[in-house]
């Protein structure tokens, strides 16, 4: 697929702080690429620099290969969905959807039949009357969606679309946006979330962020999988991190008990983090500690142990599980099979910097 | 309605005496305000009616005082001029008002948001302060006259501005324009600036961006910055002394003369009574037409 976005080194200043630095990415057509990060980690000002709603203060971007760094919002082409929806209150829905097209003036029966045909591709015909106050929250944004799509962007941004429903209606709007990427199949959507279950139900690629920088990228199972950093492991996943040490091919050893786990890409006795998702762990053999707090989850217990060795970790174990008080000893340990290593900060950094 | 609220309501239960005494205290307490709009609001207005149809002497007049009032060209101008005055005040004060408050919520530069503060200033400012600094800078001995003769070694270069009808209207739109620009920088304050830049996105130039999204969405504060406005500079009374434009005769200062110089009460309250039948029908019109966009805009917020 060709490319559809590039960022090239790209910096955007807010007064004297730097809100996105050096940040490079391309995305391809039909290629769903997610910005995953904390607030304040730049993701949302990496979409507005390249919409043109926030002025580069270094680099270019590119859609489709062309640069587009001094072009304005106007002249971009873009499709943008943002998290309030930005629905104009004063206009009904097909007028609202209808707005791209007028502003491009398109005939009029051509305005009518790409609104019908977009309204109709998001669910709201029967809506097209109405204005934005008398629409639900999720049917307000599948409206600011049906906008952005009427113009026929090559290049769909949505930023945050989801966060401001309700759970249920949020798990609704991820199947109905799967559903919706099926019928854009040429159309290049960067994605902009802080919600881990939205980026890797959607993306293809994930793009992780924090204080303005690229932390890690890559295709979500691989990253998901095997995080390359401590940032990576406990933001997507939500993972523990214990310090280990390489003690032989295929083992590491992290307080008292030794652990099989790939180690490929490490030697002998270095310094690593070994990395449990919370539903690796499992109470039983393993390492002691005293159940701080116990989260009942419907359908799994969030436990929270203090671990002897000094690190506080979080488990996910079944409703049926018999468990000690809390404040009582309990034994935890990794199921079978689980478990990664992720380089420690110092021998990240140390890998850094160029010898 | 009424009656399942008579339903609902407990006929029982006794108040206490200490609640009742305080009911009683509310009752009376509304003899208050309505002794004060009685002396200082309707006792005046009365006697001002009365006055209309009474001679200089103050005895009864019939109509007399209304017929020669109406019929005389004095007042047919001083009306025009009242409403020309004001219809232009308003219009001026609307497009430079909402023009300035757009451009400090949207387009912010170093000091803007001191010039925003400095808008309520000039709200507590008296109109007179206006006309008296328009003397000082565009009179014959002003600051601008003497700038221009120095350039230009003529005297008259401004001809004479400060004493024409358009200095009266120039000074009393930069004396109520602040009345607009607050409210409708307050609406700015609430337009959510993601609107913008999505009807950007979608392919819209600013001025479309302006004309579609943002003025519908500020269009309430704007009438109810407009209608203040109107209402203001319909009964404005001290930029139009204070400059004595020739000619300019509005009905305020119609007022005055005939009041105060000629000693012609009957046609000074003739002209108050029509001049507060006009504002209170404009004010009427502006609240209409405000409470039409006001209920328009609640069902869509």
């Amino acid at each position: 697929m060709p490319e559809a976005i590039r960022f090239d080194s790209v910096c955007v200043d807010y007064g004297r702080t730097r809100a996105l630095s050096d940040f490079t990415l391309t995305v391809d057509a039909g290629e769903t690429v997610a910005l995953l990060g904390p607030s304040g980690s730049g993701k949302s000002t990496a979409l507005k620099a390249l919409a043109g709603f926030e002025a580069l203060a270094a680099g270019r971007v590119f859609l489709a290969g062309r640069d587009v760094t001094d072009l304005p919002p106007y002249e971009r082409g873009l499709g943008v969905v943002v998290q309030q929806y930005a629905l104009f209150p004063h206009m009904r829905v097909a007028d609202n959807v209808a707005f791209g097209l007028r502003a491009r003036h398109q005939p009029r029966a051509e305005v009518q039949r790409r609104v019908a045909e977009v309204l109709e591709m998001v669910g709201m015909s029967a809506y097209a009357r109405r204005y934005p106050a008398e629409l639900s929250g999720g049917q307000q944004q599948r409206v600011a969606i049906a906008r952005a799509l009427a113009i026929e962007p090559a290049v769909l941004l949505l930023d945050e679309p989801l966060s401001a429903l309700d759970a249920k209606l949020r798990q609704d709007m991820i199947g109905e946006l799967q559903a919706l990427r099926l019928d854009l199949p040429g159309v290049a959507m960067l994605y902009v979330t802080h919600d881990q279950v939205e980026a890797l139900s959607l993306a293809e690629r994930i793009v992780v962020m924090h204080d303005g920088r690229v932390v890690d990228a890559g295709p979500s199972a691989a990253l998901y999988r095997r995080p390359p950093s401590r940032f990576t492991a406990s933001f997507l996943g939500d993972a523990n991190l214990l310090p280990a040490v390489v003690v032989g091919p295929g083992a590491v050893r992290a307080g008292d008990l030794t652990v099989s786990c790939p180690t490929a890409g490490f030697a002998d006795g270095d310094e690593v983090l070994l990395c449990l998702r919370p539903h690796e762990l499992q109470v039983g053999t393993g390492w002691p500690g005293r159940l701080t707090a116990v989260q009942w989850r419907g359908a799994s217990q969030r436990l929270s142990v203090s671990l002897d060795v000094g690190t506080d970790v979080r488990a996910d174990v079944g409703v049926g599980q018999d468990l000690p008080d809390v404040g009582q000893p309990i034994s935890i340990g990794p199921v079978d099979g689980a478990g990664v290593l992720v380089p420690t900060e110092a021998a990240a950094e140390a890998e850094a910097v160029p010898s | 309605m009424t009656a399942v609220m008579e339903e609902v309501r407990p006929v029982d239960v006794p108040v206490p005496s200490g609640r009742r005494s305080w009911r009683r205290l509310g009752d009376l307490g509304i003899l208050g305000p309505l002794a004060f709009l009685g002396l200082f609001f309707v006792y005046p207005l009365v006697t001002t009616v009365q006055q209309s149809f009474e001679d200089r002497l103050g005895r009864p007049a019939g109509t007399i005082a209304w017929t020669r009032v109406l019929e005389s060209a004095e007042f047919r101008n001083g009306l025009v001029t009242t409403v020309e005055l004001a219809v232009g005040t308003t219009i001026g004060c609307l497009v430079f008002g909402t023009f300035i408050a757009i451009v400090l919520e949207f387009v912010p530069f170093p000091g803007s948001s001191v010039i925003a503060r400095l808008t309520t200033v000039i709200l507590a400012f008296p109109s007179f302060f206006i006309a008296l600094s328009f003397a000082v800078l565009y009179g014959r001995v002003g600051v601008l006259s003497a700038i221009v003769r120095g350039m230009t070694g003529h005297s008259e270069v401004l001809g004479g501005f400060i004493y024409t009808r358009w200095a009266v209207l120039l000074a009393e739109i930069t004396f109520y324009t602040p009345f607009v620009v607050r409210p409708v920088l307050a609406a700015c304050q609430q337009v959510k600036i993601e609107q913008l830049q999505v009807a950007a996105s979608l392919g819209a130039r600013p001025g479309r961006v302006l004309w579609r999204v943002l003025l519908p969405e500020l269009l309430p504060s704007i009438v109810a910055g407009g209608s203040l406005c109107l209402l203001l500079a319909l009964n404005e009374f001290g930029i139009v002394l204070f400059i004595g434009a020739k000619g300019v005769l509005t009905l305020p200062v119609l007022i005055y003369t005939k009041g105060i110089v000629a000693f012609d009460y009957p046609s000074a309250a003739v002209l108050s009574c029509i001049q507060v039948v006009l504002s209170v029908v404009l004010y009427g019109l502006g609240r209409l037409l405000a409470a039409r966009i006001g209920a328009r805009r609640a069902r869509l917020d």
